[in-house]
């Protein structure tokens, strides 16, 4: 017993650091506040988000549970089918612009010329600047009436000029020139074009870091084997910055997916919900109409397609990194 | 244990006394001052107080600068101090909505249309303040739109008015009588676009002029969203009829740019001398007057034109609000009151010279109707008034409707040609997933 008694029992503290000592206890501690933060900031938000989705939530009430209530009259919805296609047609097709761009640029910048730095801080300049300060300003140049762009048009016609041995008419009467958010294909266009703008400097720079990373003698050894420009892109340039690329395009796809700014600033969906996108419909229907569980079923429906657009770069950078 | 349970409610009393106190003697003195308020002035407060006033940038700056002077005069003769913020009418219903889920925000909120039916369960009970300061005299339109299952949920306080401004100079030139009907007003905006200065609408998303032009275009062929029981019958051949018209009129009379314009693009545009004629309230009336004085004389104003199924316009109040979770109610309700208050109110008609409307009979004698013969007009605008969801009740769901444009979208997709039958068939089904 007096043995016993004798022992030290070890302090608060000793228990502390031994059990801190034990990595697998260390690497949780450690990871406790990240998993704090995901949970208060990601998780929560997100399982309030299905449950919302779930109910008739209206802005003021607590919403009762219906099931996929909400679903079922999205799909039965034009305007929703409507905006889930503008989406993905709105997605892929600037993702697509950006990438052929912004590769293109990337190579024009990675060679060496005067300027070369100040050249490539400058491109950055659509990607700093606020989106929707930009957008403002490409709302004015869209404007139907005051477009700078119709304008020019306006002040070219006027010239009585010959283009293609056609004289253009000097007066267009009311006619000021192209809609460009008036006409339903046009305003697509023209959203996607200011989305492009934005994002080109993005992809630009991220391709010409992953450009910088290849080692300079593969193209001696290309230039020496009597490769062209074209092949030595193909050939050495795109399988090194694929992995980059790869990452680049994914990530884009997920911001452009959930783009919400452009169109609520250039067109609000109009016209005629042409340019209505998920983001700006799950925006309209919530925060809009006060339907808060319509407006959280919206927004959820892109999650099962960003998602797989997420396991599928999960996917390709554990097999590049198994290879 | 008992001494501890006796302890309990003593402390406690003693920790929400104090509370109760500052509570209890404001509101004596809310009651004390509201007493004085009657009298025309502000109850005075004892201690720093602040609310937080919420409302639209208007399209005519001197009201937004009468606003900014009452709430300082309020501030004076109470110490409350008042924040005016003032956005985006396209942006106060997201704050709103975003205000009311967080339980954080403006005191007060300028509520538009039928608001007060959207945002019911985050806005006080406006009972005694609406028969205090409305009475019975309201219009029963207005009333309609705050009081919701009973309840009034704001005090509506005036109305935007709207009426067709026209270059009065070029209809003298072109030969062209003002038009009483929607077939007169195609042939005279024919004239027009013929001498390049066409009729100018949207018809894109934006809240107001979009739906202004487009809901009575609807009405006054026989169409409408829902009967009187509420039941969607948009699919009707007057339905058919008005889209027909709508694709004539604005192939032959409009410019085709409106598809994309906002609420400012046609003002711009009648400023700028690019179109003849435009559905408006009295702001670019109001703006020619005070910076381009020649234009101004040369304009004049007509009410919407008259169909098969009559004449009509859009009319929802503005109607300020005390949100639930506002700590500052008593203040709120006295500040409501002062802008109400006989002289405030009758300042802020004569700054908005013809804008806006009172919501009693009183306010259609004031003199601001007879100083300028050019704004008359725009006070018979209550005797056209239809508000969304018309012939049914004012609700929830028609302010949904008109959020998602359907009806706006009805008009856009008829001038771009698509079928009128297909197009009410579309309509018919997304009315019906809001309403049902």
């Amino acid at each position: 017993m007096q043995t016993q008694q004798t022992a030290p029992e070890p302090s608060l503290r000793e228990r502390l650091v031994t059990a801190l000592e034990n990595q697998r206890v260390l690497g949780y501690v450690l990871m406790a506040p990240a998993l704090l933060l995901i949970l208060i900031f990601i998780a929560y938000p997100f399982v309030l988000g299905v449950w919302m989705s779930l109910t008739d939530k209206i802005v003021g009430t607590s919403g009762t549970f219906i099931g996929l209530g909400n679903y079922d009259k999205l799909f039965a919805s034009d305007i929703f089918l409507t905006a889930a296609w503008n989406t993905v047609f709105f997605t892929t097709i600037a993702t697509i612009f950006k990438a052929v761009l912004g590769m293109w640029l990337a190579v024009l910048l990675n060679r060496k010329f005067r300027f070369a730095n100040i050249t490539r801080a400058t491109v950055l300049l659509p990607f700093i600047v606020p989106t929707v300060l930009s957008t403002l300003a490409w709302l004015w140049m869209f404007d139907a009436t005051f477009s700078v762009f119709n304008w020019t048009l306006r002040w070219l016609w006027q010239m009585e000029i010959g283009i293609f041995g056609l004289v253009l008419k000097e007066n267009w009467g009311f006619f000021r020139g192209p809609l460009w958010l008036g006409d339903p294909s046009l305003a697509m266009a023209s959203v996607i074009l200011v989305n492009v703008w934005r994002g080109l400097p993005f992809f630009a720079i991220s391709f010409l870091a992953g450009l910088q990373t290849i080692p300079p003698d593969l193209y001696d050894a290309a230039d020496i084997d009597g490769a062209s420009g074209w092949k030595k892109f193909w050939h050495v340039t795109l399988p090194l910055i694929k992995p980059v690329a790869i990452v680049v395009i994914v990530f884009s796809i997920v911001v452009t997916f959930a783009d919400f700014q452009l169109v609520y600033i250039l067109t609000r969906g109009g016209p005629n919900n042409e340019t209505h996108l998920l983001a700006t419909l799950a925006y309209q229907l919530g925060m809009g109409s006060g339907n808060i569980g319509q407006g959280a079923a919206v927004a959820l429906f892109m999650l099962p397609i960003l998602a797989f657009v997420i396991i599928f770069q999960l996917w390709y950078l554990r097999r590049e990194g198994v290879r | 244990m008992k001494k501890t349970e006796q302890h309990q409610p003593a402390q406690k009393r003693s920790s929400v006394t104090r509370r109760d106190f500052v509570k209890k003697t404001t509101a004596v003195g809310a009651v004390v001052a509201a007493g004085a308020f009657l009298g025309g002035k502000p109850p005075a407060y004892a201690q720093s107080r602040k609310l937080h006033y919420l409302q639209w940038s208007s399209f005519i700056p001197d009201a937004d600068t009468e606003i900014r002077r009452q709430a300082e005069e309020f501030t004076k003769a109470t110490g409350v101090e008042v924040t005016v913020e003032m956005i985006n009418q396209n942006d106060m219903t997201p704050r709103i909505t975003a205000a009311i889920e967080s339980g954080k925000g403006a005191d007060v909120m300028l509520l538009i249309n039928n608001q007060p039916h959207l945002f019911a369960n985050g806005l006080d009970d406006h009972g005694s303040l609406m028969g205090e300061l409305a009475g019975g005299d309201i219009y029963d339109w207005a009333n309609g739109a705050v009081v919701v299952d009973g309840v009034a949920r704001a005090v509506p306080l005036f109305n935007i008015g709207n009426a067709i401004v026209y270059r009065k100079d070029v209809f003298d030139e072109l030969g062209l009588a003002a038009p009483n009907t929607w077939d007169e007003y195609l042939a005279v905006g024919t004239a027009l676009k013929n001498a390049n200065l066409p009729v100018g609408q949207t018809l894109g998303h934006t809240f107001g002029d979009a739906p202004s032009f487009a809901y009575p275009l609807l009405w006054s062929f026989g169409g409408m969203e829902v009967d009187e029981s509420g039941k969607v019958v948009v699919d009707s051949p007057e339905t058919h009829q008005a889209l027909a018209f709508c694709k004539e009129f604005w192939e032959a009379a409009c410019d085709p740019g409106g598809l994309a314009w906002d609420d400012t693009s046609n003002n711009r545009a009648f400023l700028g001398q690019t179109i003849g004629a435009t559905l408006n309230g009295a702001s670019i009336y109001f703006v020619a007057r005070r910076k381009f004085p020649d234009l101004a004389d040369k304009l004049a104003h007509v009410n919407n034109p008259e169909g098969p199924g009559g004449r009509y316009h859009v009319i929802g109040p503005r109607s300020p609000a005390i949100m639930s979770y506002s700590e500052e109610k008593d203040a709120a309700a006295d500040f409501i009151r002062f802008m109400f208050q006989d002289d405030n109110f009758s300042q802020f008609i004569s700054v908005n010279s013809g804008y806006v409307q009172g919501l009693t009979p009183k306010w259609e004698s004031h003199p601001v109707w007879s100083s300028d013969p050019a704004l008359g007009i725009f006070s018979t605008n209550a005797k056209y008034g239809r508000s969304y969801g018309h012939a049914g009740p004012w609700n929830r769901a028609s302010g949904e409707a008109a959020e998602k444009y359907i009806v706006v979208d009805m008009f856009a997709r008829a001038v771009q040609g698509e079928d009128p039958k297909a197009i009410a068939a579309w309509a018919q089904k997304e009315l019906e997933n809001v309403y049902n």
